[in-house]
C-alpha cells in the first residue's frame, strides 16, 4: 500500500511523461506480482465497483470529525473530489498501522466490505482512516468509493510495462487488451517472453483509430489512392469468431456480446479464426437509427424483447484483422477489403435483413464528387467520411497519415448562460460545468449543459463573472444573471421527452464565446426545431 | 437606541466613524491605517497613513517613499478622536499587525490578513482580547489544515537536491513579500546558490533592516543564471509561470509555496511539478483557536470562506457572526495575497 500510495503520488505530482514512465517501471520492478498486478489494473483505469455507499461515509467523516453534514458538504463541493474531502477532514490518523501490501488491502479490506450491510461497514472503515497517513488515506478513500482513476494514459502504461518486460510495446498492447482478473500468474504471463497463442483467444487487437482531416482533402493525393466510408455514428466495436467462440468487444474494451444477440448468433456462422472491425448501429430497413436508440441497449441491465424490438442492431463491418486465424494488419487494406468480403459477404446473402453488414465504400473519382457527397451526411444519419489509403496497413492507436476522418461541420447555436456549477478534478474550485438556455417566446428554457471548449484564461473570467453576478444558489448549483452568450456545437438531436427543452443534443460543446452578443440575440429553440426537421 | 457599530463596512473600505479613520482602505482617505503592505490592502493616495513600526519600510517601498507615513511600535497606544488604537503582530508578513480599537468601554480588533503559525521572517502572532473581532476567512474551511511547517520544508530541501541529482533548478513561486523571504529564511541554504526574481529583491535589504536572518542571494540576471542552472534554488513571483523567464533557466522544476497547495486539484490546475503547503493565511484549527483567544461574544467575517465559517460560528459556536463585505471576490487562487507589480525581467 505504502509503494503503491507513493507510485500514485509521483504520478499524480509530476508533468513529464519520462519521470511518469520511471515512477511506474520503478514501481513494477520492486512491487510482489500480485500487488503489480492490482496496480496495473488500475493503472489502466479499471474501476472497483464502490462497495460502500457515499452517503454513509459522509455521514461516518461527519461523526468522526465531529462537524455537521453541511459541513462535509460545503467542504466537497469546494475540493471537488469526495475521497480527498473526507482524507482532509477526518482527525488525523494515528498511523502506524501494519503494512499491508496492495492485494490484501484491495482483495481483503475494500472487496470483502460488500459482504457487510451499510452500519456494519463502519467499524471497518473507521479502522482504516485511523491508522492510514494522510495520502494513504486518500488512496484508500479513492479504492471504497469506487472512483479511482489515476492521471496517466493507457499508452503509457503500456510502455513502462513494456519496457519493464523488454518486450515489444504492441505486443504488451495487444496483452493488455479485453478484460482480466488482477492476479500474480496475470502479471507475471503479461511479463512473459513466450509467445501467447492461446490464451489471448478472447482478445480484440488494438484499435486503429484516425484524425480529424484538418485541411482539404486534395491535400491527400490522388483520389484513386483512397478509400472512402461514411462515418457511422455508432459503437465502435471488434467482433472476433476463434475457437467456435465469439466475442464482441467495444472500444472501451469492454465485451459486450450479451448486448447484441442478434449479431453474435449469426457471427457463429463466420469462418473460424475471423476479427473484424466495424461499427454498432441500431439499424432498421437499411438505415441507422439515431444513437439515442442504440443507447437503450447498452443502459439496461436486462434486454427486454420491447427493446430488442424497438432497437435492433447491426454490426457494420468495415475491415478484416485477422483471417484462417492469421493476424492480417500487415497487409495493406486493399487486401484486407477483399478477405472481409469473403469472410462477411456468405452471411448478408442469406438474409435480407443481416445483422452483420458489410460497410460499403463510397464511390468517387475526384474530391469534388466527395465533397458534394459528404454535405449530404446528414441525411443519410451518419457523421461525415473516413478516408483509408488503400495501401494502408492496420496500425495501433492514434496515427497520422493513413486513415482521416472528415466529419460535418457541427450544429451550431448561440445560447445563454444560465448556471454554473464548480468543476471536479483540476477544475474543482472553478465554476466551469456550465447550463445553457435557448429562447422559447420570452423565457429562457435550459437546453444543454457543456463543460469543454473555453481556455484556462477564459474560464477564470467566467469564473469570476459567475460569482459576481450569482442571482440565487441551489446546493453546488449557482444561477445566474441571464447575460454572457456563447457559442455552442454539437453532433445530433433527437427529441426527448426528459429534458425540458423537449430537445437533447449530441457532444454539446462550446466553440467560442459570443462577447459581441447580447443575450437578447440568443437563438431560440425553435431553430433548434428546424435544424431537426432538415436532418430527418 | 443602541449605538451605531465602531466600525462598519463603506465603499471605501472599514471605517471608524468616531475616530475617523479607515482601515486598509482601497480608495484615497483622509486618514488610513494600514494593516500590511500586500497591495490589496495599502493603497497609495491617501493624506495620513499610520502603520506599525517594523512594517514602515515595505510600506514605503510600496506606495512610494514620500507618503506621509507615521508609525507605531506594537503595542503602544495612540489617540485618534478620542478612540484609542493600538497594533499588534498577526503574524502574516514581516510588520504585519492586527488593529486594536478601544472606544466608550468597548474593544474592536480587526486582523488583517494573520497566521498562528510561527514564521522566521514576521513576527509572531498575538491574540487580543476583543468584544467584536473582525477576522479574514481566506481558508475558512476544516479540509485546511496546515502541516508543520518543519516537515514542509524538509521535503522542499529534499526535491531541492533531487533536483541537483537531475540536474534541474528549482523554482519556488512564492509572493515576492512575505512568502518569498519566509522560504528562504526557512530552506537549508547549505544545499546549493540560491537566486530571487528581480522583484523578490528590494525587499531583501527592508528584510534584514529589522533583523530578520536572510541567507545570502543574488538577483537572477542573464550573466549569471550558469551558476544557478542545474544546481540553485530561485525564488520568484508567480507571475513567471508560462514566460520565457523559466526557459532561460531550463531544466526546471516548478513548486508553488501556498496554502491552496492543500488540494490536488488546485495544484494539478497550475501544471506545477510541485506544490508546497506554506500558507501565510490561518487554518481552520487556527482561525478557532484565535477567535476563541479574543474571547469575543461578536465575529465579523471577511475575504474567502465567509458563508461556512459564520454559520459555524453560529451554530455550533454560539456566537454572534455576520458577513463583512469587500469588494475582492475572494475565494480564488490569486487572491491569496495581491497581484505582484510587474518589475522588468532582469533576464530579458
Amino acid at each position: 500500500m505504502k509503494a503503491f500510495t507513493q507510485l500514485f503520488t509521483r504520478l499524480d505530482e509530476s508533468n513529464r511523461t519520462n519521470d511518469k514512465v520511471a515512477a511506474m517501471r520503478g514501481y513494477f520492478a520492486e512491487a510482489e506480482p500480485r500487488s503489480a498486478a492490482w496496480a496495473l489494473w488500475f493503472l489502466m483505469g479499471n474501476k472497483l465497483r464502490a462497495p460502500v455507499k457515499t452517503k454513509m461515509l459522509r455521514e461516518w467523516a461527519s461523526q468522526l470529525s465531529e462537524f455537521p453534514l453541511w459541513m462535509v458538504e460545503e467542504c466537497y463541493s469546494h475540493v471537488g473530489d469526495l475521497a480527498e474531502t473526507l482524507a482532509l477532514i477526518l482527525p488525523v490518523g494515528k498511523g502506524g498501522g501494519e503494512e499491508l501490501p496492495l492485494w490484501q488491502l484491495v482483495e481483503e479490506r475494500v472487496m470483502a466490505l460488500a459482504d457487510w450491510d451499510g452500519p456494519l461497514q463502519f467499524p471497518l472503515v473507521r479502522a482504516a482512516w485511523s491508522t492510514l497517513s494522510s495520502s494513504e488515506r486518500f488512496v484508500y478513500n479513492k479504492l471504497i468509493t469506487g472512483g479511482f482513476r489515476v492521471g496517466v494514459s493507457r499508452t503509457l502504461v503500456t510502455r513502462a510495462l513494456a519496457e519493464h518486460a523488454g518486450i515489444e510495446r504492441a505486443v504488451m498492447e495487444h496483452r493488455l487488451m479485453g478484460a482480466w482478473r488482477p492476479s500474480a500468474e496475470a502479471f507475471e504471463r503479461l511479463l512473459s517472453e513466450e509467445d501467447d497463442g492461446e490464451a489471448s483467444a478472447a482478445q480484440p487487437y488494438p484499435f486503429f483509430l484516425a484524425y480529424p482531416l484538418e485541411g482539404a482533402p486534395a491535400d491527400l493525393g490522388e483520389p484513386a489512392d483512397w478509400r472512402a466510408e461514411w462515418k457511422w455514428d455508432g459503437i465502435r466495436a471488434q467482433l472476433i469468431k476463434r475457437q467456435g467462440q465469439v466475442m464482441l468487444w467495444s472500444r472501451g474494451e469492454e465485451m459486450i456480446a450479451e448486448r447484441f444477440p442478434e449479431v453474435t448468433t449469426l457471427a457463429a456462422r463466420l469462418p473460424e479464426g475471423t476479427v473484424l472491425d466495424g461499427e454498432l448501429m441500431a439499424w432498421r430497413d437499411g438505415r441507422p437509427l439515431s444513437f439515442a436508440v442504440l443507447q437503450t441497449r447498452i443502459g439496461r441491465t436486462k434486454l427486454t424483447p420491447k427493446v430488442l424490438k424497438e432497437a435492433p442492431a447491426a454490426f457494420l463491418a468495415y475491415d478484416c484483422l485477422e483471417f484462417n486465424g492469421r493476424d492480417q494488419r500487415e497487409t495493406p487494406l486493399r487486401v484486407r477489403s477483399a478477405l472481409l468480403h469473403k469472410a462477411v459477404a456468405p452471411l448478408c446473402s442469406e438474409h435480407a435483413e443481416s445483422s452483420i453488414l458489410l460497410a460499403d465504400g463510397v464511390a468517387f473519382q475526384n474530391w469534388e464528387d466527395l465533397t458534394k457527397l459528404r454535405e449530404k451526411s446528414r441525411e443519410r444519419g451518419v457523421e461525415g467520411l473516413m478516408l483509408k489509403r488503400w495501401e494502408s496497413p492496420y496500425r495501433v492507436g492514434r496515427v497520422k497519415g493513413d486513415w482521416w476522418k472528415w466529419k460535418v461541420d457541427p450544429y451550431s447555436v448561440d445560447a445563454v448562460l444560465v448556471a454554473a456549477q464548480s468543476g471536479h478534478g483540476r477544475r474543482s474550485g472553478l465554476f466551469t460545468d456550465y447550463t445553457f438556455a435557448l429562447w422559447k417566446d420570452t423565457e429562457l428554457v435550459s437546453f444543454a449543459k457543456a463543460y469543454s471548449g473555453l481556455t484556462d484564461a477564459e474560464i477564470a473570467r467566467v469564473d469570476r463573472w459567475v460569482r459576481q453576478h450569482t442571482v440565487s444558489k441551489h446546493g453546488p448549483v449557482r444561477v445566474v444573471e441571464p447575460e454572457l452568450v456563447f457559442e455552442l456545437h454539437f453532433e445530433g438531436i433527437a427529441e426527448s421527452s426528459r429534458h425540458k427543452s423537449g430537445l437533447a443534443v449530441r457532444f454539446p460543446r462550446i466553440a467560442r464565446w459570443r462577447e459581441d452578443k447580447p443575450a437578447a440575440e440568443a437563438d431560440s429553440i425553435g431553430t433548434v426545431r428546424a435544424l431537426l426537421r432538415t436532418s430527418d | 437606541m443602541p449605538r451605531p457599530p465602531l466600525i462598519h463596512a463603506t465603499p471605501h473600505g472599514l471605517y471608524c466613524e468616531a475616530g475617523g479613520f479607515y482601515i486598509d482602505p482601497w480608495r484615497p482617505v483622509d486618514r488610513a491605517v494600514i494593516t500590511h503592505a500586500h497591495s490589496d490592502h495599502a493603497r497609495s493616495g491617501s493624506r495620513a497613513y499610520l502603520c506599525s513600526r517594523s512594517g514602515e519600510g515595505v510600506l514605503r517601498h510600496r506606495i512610494g517613499s514620500a507618503s506621509p507615513i507615521e508609525s507605531l511600535p506594537f503595542g503602544e497606544q495612540t489617540t485618534m478622536n478620542g478612540v484609542t488604537v493600538s497594533l499588534h503582530p498577526a503574524g502574516h508578513i514581516l510588520g504585519s499587525a492586527q488593529v486594536r480599537v478601544e472606544h466608550q468601554g468597548e474593544v474592536w480588533v480587526v486582523s488583517g490578513d494573520y497566521k498562528t503559525a510561527p514564521d522566521a521572517a514576521a513576527e509572531n502572532y498575538e491574540p487580543v482580547r476583543c468584544n467584536h473581532f473582525i477576522t479574514e476567512c481566506t481558508f475558512g474551511l476544516p479540509i485546511y489544515r496546515w502541516p508543520d511547517q518543519a516537515d514542509v520544508f524538509a521535503e522542499l530541501n529534499q526535491w531541492w537536491r533531487a533536483n541537483q541529482e537531475l540536474g534541474r533548478t528549482s523554482i519556488v513561486l512564492a509572493y515576492s513579500l512575505g512568502k518569498a523571504q519566509r522560504v528562504l529564511a526557512g530552506v537549508d541554504a547549505s544545499i546549493g546558490p540560491i537566486a530571487v526574481h528581480g522583484a523578490v529583491a528590494p525587499f531583501m535589504p527592508l528584510y534584514r533592516r529589522e533583523g530578520i536572518e536572510l541567507p545570502e542571494v543574488e538577483t537572477l540576471t542573464k550573466d549569471n543564471a550558469q551558476d544557478y542552472r542545474g544546481k540553485g534554488l530561485v525564488v520568484a513571483p508567480g507571475s513567471v509561470q508560462g514566460t520565457t523567464w523559466l526557459k532561460k533557466i531550463a531544466p526546471n522544476s516548478l513548486a508553488f509555496a501556498s496554502g491552496w497547495m492543500a488540494v490536488r486539484g488546485a495544484r494539478r490546475r497550475l501544471s506545477l511539478d510541485r506544490g508546497f503547503v506554506l500558507s501565510d493565511h490561518v487554518d481552520w484549527p487556527g482561525l478557532i483557536d484565535a477567535v476563541k483567544a479574543t474571547g469575543a461574544e461578536t465575529i465579523g467575517a471577511t475575504h474567502g470562506h465567509t458563508a461556512p465559517f459564520i454559520r459555524y460560528a453560529r451554530e455550533v459556536m454560539g456566537l454572534n457572526a455576520y458577513n463583512v463585505p469587500t469588494h475582492f471576490v475572494g475565494e480564488r487562487i490569486d487572491r491569496e495575497e495581491p497581484e505582484e507589480p510587474q518589475t522588468e525581467l532582469p533576464l530579458g
